[in-house]
């Protein structure tokens, strides 16, 4: 997918600044780097989404962004490293779910990963996570922390079918 | 509940049964060694019977891709089978629909080698 340069560094699919009003936190906690945090978050953000009322579809997919999002933090951002966690907050609103999942990595540069739809890297093996997550949500933002990690925030509206 | 794999035969297709979740970890594992196995074995005819799978994710749609390259690079075929709707959405999501040839109906896969 092409990124405009002054995006390189964080890619905003869609600005949520405005869309945080009225939000109401429901869960903020700190995960362990392995992939039972994987299941934890997905359990966690599949509560407040059903809460909210989201239809089984739905539901299927932010179970999957949750799930792809936490696997590149544990694994790709904190390398399953038992001294670094995994931030992992969802706010609700009457309309919409917001879920931030926030690692304390390295970071990356987001215009230098392959892309997945490339016909060169159709047969790779992986790297098809963020490009999951952003079909499955309605805005994401990735961007790299202060100190160093990747913050993702994921947003999904009540009633639009991706 | 991780990936459940059993093969069988029919005529000279070796069908690969698959049931559960293929993820990151056990169930992504057991399914690179299953296809490992049948290719050292000399099978040249594969296909993937995904009927019962109830979840894959990026990982698991990686390790299809990994056993599709390392059949093919055998000199066999992969072909799949029986997809579910999200299955089937991961595919065009992920443009590996125009990768993999994908069936419903299990005689018609096996006649289709």
């Amino acid at each position: 997918m092409d990124i405009p340069a002054h995006l390189a560094r964080t890619l905003v699919t869609d600005p949520m600044a405005e869309t945080y009003r009225g939000e109401v936190p429901v869960v903020d906690t700190l995960l362990e780097s392995n992939l039972e945090s994987v299941d934890e978050a997905e359990a966690s953000a599949l509560k407040v989404a059903e809460e909210i009322g989201f239809d089984e579809d739905d539901l299927h997919q932010i179970g999957m962004a949750v799930r792809e999002c936490m696997v590149n933090a544990v694994v790709h951002g904190n390398r399953y490293s038992a001294r670094k966690k995994v931030h992992f907050a969802v706010a609700k609103a009457a309309d919409h779910l917001t879920i931030t999942i926030r690692d304390e990595g390295e970071g990356f540069e987001y215009s230098t990963l392959p892309n997945p739809l490339s016909e060169e890297n159709l047969l790779r093996q992986s790297g098809r996570g963020l490009l999951l997550i952003q079909a499955f949500v309605d805005k994401l933002e990735v961007t790299r922390t202060q100190a160093g990690g990747t913050e993702v925030k994921m947003l999904k509206y009540l009633g639009k079918s991706n | 509940m991780s990936v459940k794999l059993s093969t069988r035969q029919v005529g000279d297709v070796t069908v690969i049964d698959s049931a559960g979740r293929i993820t990151l970890g056990e169930g992504a594992s057991v399914f690179r060694d299953t296809v490992r196995d049948l290719t050292a074995k000399g099978d040249k005819k594969i296909l993937l019977n995904l009927s019962d799978v109830t979840y894959i994710d990026s990982s698991g749609i990686g390790e299809l891709v990994s056993g599709f390259t390392t059949v093919t690079n055998h000199g066999g075929v992969l072909k799949l089978l029986g997809l579910n709707k999200r299955v089937k959405d991961l595919l065009q999501i992920t443009k590996l629909y125009t990768v993999f040839e994908v069936f419903d109906d299990e005689a018609t896969a096996v006649r289709s080698f």
